[in-house]
């Protein structure tokens, strides 16, 4: 559904991204992580045609984002950072204009808007000023503006900052609620925010996308940590211990009054914590604990982005 | 056009719930009825003074066309000169400021669509402005018999020269997303327009000639007599045009540098 390739974007003489490629599939959310400058406003606004690249190219459902913009963006919705609307319009005044210029025809008009009004939850606020509603209530707004054209792609730059716990989960369920048909891209730097509503994840830190992937294979390519406490010979429990199946190294061995503690390390993608508990019970000892840590998408993205701190230093 | 039409009635809407056209035209309204009553008053004394000495009939053709309407044509556009940069400095400025620019540019409109509806509702707004002065020749046609002809061309002149102002003001307004600077590069571009003027005395043969040429008023003469010269009108109507195409380009400008 969008393709990206090399795009590259100079400010003067400031390289905001540089080289950054991926794709997304129809359906698929994703989301782009990366820390604060990073370049995600600046993709997304390449995405949006608000903003030609440097150099690369972007293809939204087929289009591309420069030579077929008005194709592109008849095919979107989007929702700046920023959340710019006009504040000296009623809501449904501002939907009745979004919804004009959006080509949505004039008979389907009204209809259109109550739908979209509907799903955001915002049919209570109809006559009122945008320049005076609460931050939550100008996002669904924004997100209304975004939903009118019936977009195939959805692209919201941190839909959720600056809102309050409960408006946050709101806004969340929201866009779960969106997907299915359509695309979205979801830029963030709320870690947890990823995992509960992307099925993928870009990771672009210093304008260059360092990982890309779907949450699931991350979650199984990560490196499983087991922590155990056994009953039992410490050499012999660590010798048996090092030739389950899938463990790339054991530390430990200190004795605790409920037993040896040990910290094994699985190689990435292998979980065989199965394998390991019957090593140990087959030769007779007591597993009195088995604690499995799983990384994070902290961490991964903290691997991520330092790595690429190291190679620029 | 049809988003045109859908964007001329947003801009208008913002001008129209917003106090800022009532104010503005209220301003030009009040000070250009003071000055429209002077003149009457003036008009009328000298009717009075006139004709008490008959024998200076001759000398003087003294009719309300010439000695009121003509010179309020100028008074209204030195006025609309004090005016139109206030109506238009927001057009771009203002939408630059709130990011709201960044939503208008990745719905499916043309960048000339946008700076074409932008003009277009501040020159509605100029010409709602003008169309209230219209009460001025009504008055007079209640006591004296104004030409009628020579006034629809001083107002044809208003209007086209009203349109240059207001795509100056647009134009300006695309550049900064600061609305004081808008204005303020606004005046200075019209004063300098208006000083181009003076030039004639100034400046050597031919460069005289050109640079008076150049001044946005100078042109306004012969519409206000009554005059419809070419001349004028193709300079009304290219000075405009150009406006407008410095607009749309200082809009890709914005586009390419990135800045919202």
């Amino acid at each position: 559904m969008i393709e990206v390739e090399n795009l590259t974007k100079y400010y003067g003489q400031v390289q905001a991204i540089k080289d950054v490629s991926f794709t997304v599939d129809r359906g698929e959310i994703l989301g782009f992580l990366g820390p604060n400058g990073a370049g995600k406003t600046t993709t997304m606004r390449i995405l949006t045609c608000f903003i030609p690249a440097t150099s690369g190219t972007a293809r939204v459902a087929g289009y591309d984002v420069f030579s077929q913009s008005l194709e592109v963006r008849r095919r979107i919705g989007y929702l700046p950072e920023r959340v710019p609307l006009y504040k000296d319009m009623t809501v449904d005044s501002y939907l009745g204009f979004v919804a004009g210029v959006k080509g949505v025809p004039s008979k389907a008009c009204a209809s259109k808007i109550e739908e979209v009004k509907a799903s955001c939850g915002i049919e209570d606020i109809s006559g009122r000023l945008i320049g005076k509603l609460s931050r939550g209530y100008t996002q669904r707004v924004g997100i209304a503006q975004a939903l009118l054209n019936d977009p195939e792609v959805l692209i919201l730059d941190e839909p959720t900052v600056g809102l309050d716990p409960k408006q946050i989960i709101e806004i969340r369920n929201l866009i779960r609620n969106l997907a299915g048909k359509r695309t979205i891209i979801l830029s963030t730097h709320i870690l947890p925010e990823v995992s509960m509503i992307c099925d993928s994840v870009a990771i672009i830190n210093e304008g260059r996308i360092v990982a890309k992937d779907s949450l699931s294979h991350l979650a199984s390519e990560r490196q499983l940590t087991v922590n155990l406490t056994v009953t039992g010979p410490a050499e012999k429990v660590f010798a048996a211990i090092s030739n389950v199946e899938g463990v790339e190294s054991v530390e430990g061995g200190e004795e605790s009054p409920e037993g040896v503690q040990f910290e094994v390390k699985f190689r990435p993608g292998a979980d065989q914590r199965a394998k390991l508990a019957a090593a140990i019970v087959q030769n007779g000892w007591d597993l009195a604990e088995l604690h499995a840590e799983r990384p994070s998408l902290e961490d991964i993205f903290i691997r991520a982005t330092a790595k690429e701190a190291e190679v620029e230093s | 056009m049809k988003n045109i039409l859908i964007l001329i009635r947003k801009d208008l809407i913002s001008y129209f719930v917003s106090p800022i056209a009532y104010v503005v035209i209220a301003v030009f309204l009040v000070l250009s009825g003071i000055i429209f009553s002077l003149r009457f008053s003036f008009f009328y004394h000298d009717s009075l003074e006139l004709s008490r000495n008959p024998y200076m009939m001759g000398e003087y053709n003294l009719n309300v066309t010439e000695h009121v309407l003509e010179p309020m044509f100028f008074t209204l556009n030195f006025l609309s000169l004090l005016i139109v940069p206030m109506l238009t400095m927001r057009a771009f400025a203002e939408d630059k400021k709130s990011g709201t620019m960044e939503l208008l540019f990745t719905y499916p409109v043309r960048d000339i669509e946008v700076g074409l509806s932008k003009f277009a509702a501040c020159f509605i707004v100029y010409c709602c402005m003008i169309g209230l002065t219209l009460l001025y020749p009504a008055l007079s046609a209640r006591y004296a018999d104004p030409e009628w002809g020579s006034v629809a061309m001083g107002y044809a002149g208003l209007l086209l020269s009203g349109a240059a102002f207001v795509a100056l003001g647009v134009f300006v307004s695309s550049l900064t997303e600061n609305q004081i600077i808008a204005v303020a590069v606004s005046y200075g571009l019209l004063l300098l327009f208006w000083l181009f003027g003076a030039a004639e005395t100034l400046l050597p043969q031919p460069y005289n000639v050109i640079v008076t040429d150049l001044s946005l008023f100078n042109h306004l003469e012969d519409f206000a007599r009554g005059v419809l010269d070419t001349h004028d009108l193709v300079y009304y109507v290219s000075f405009t045009a150009l406006a407008m195409f410095f607009t749309l380009r200082s809009l890709e400008v914005t586009k390419w540098k990135g800045k919202a």
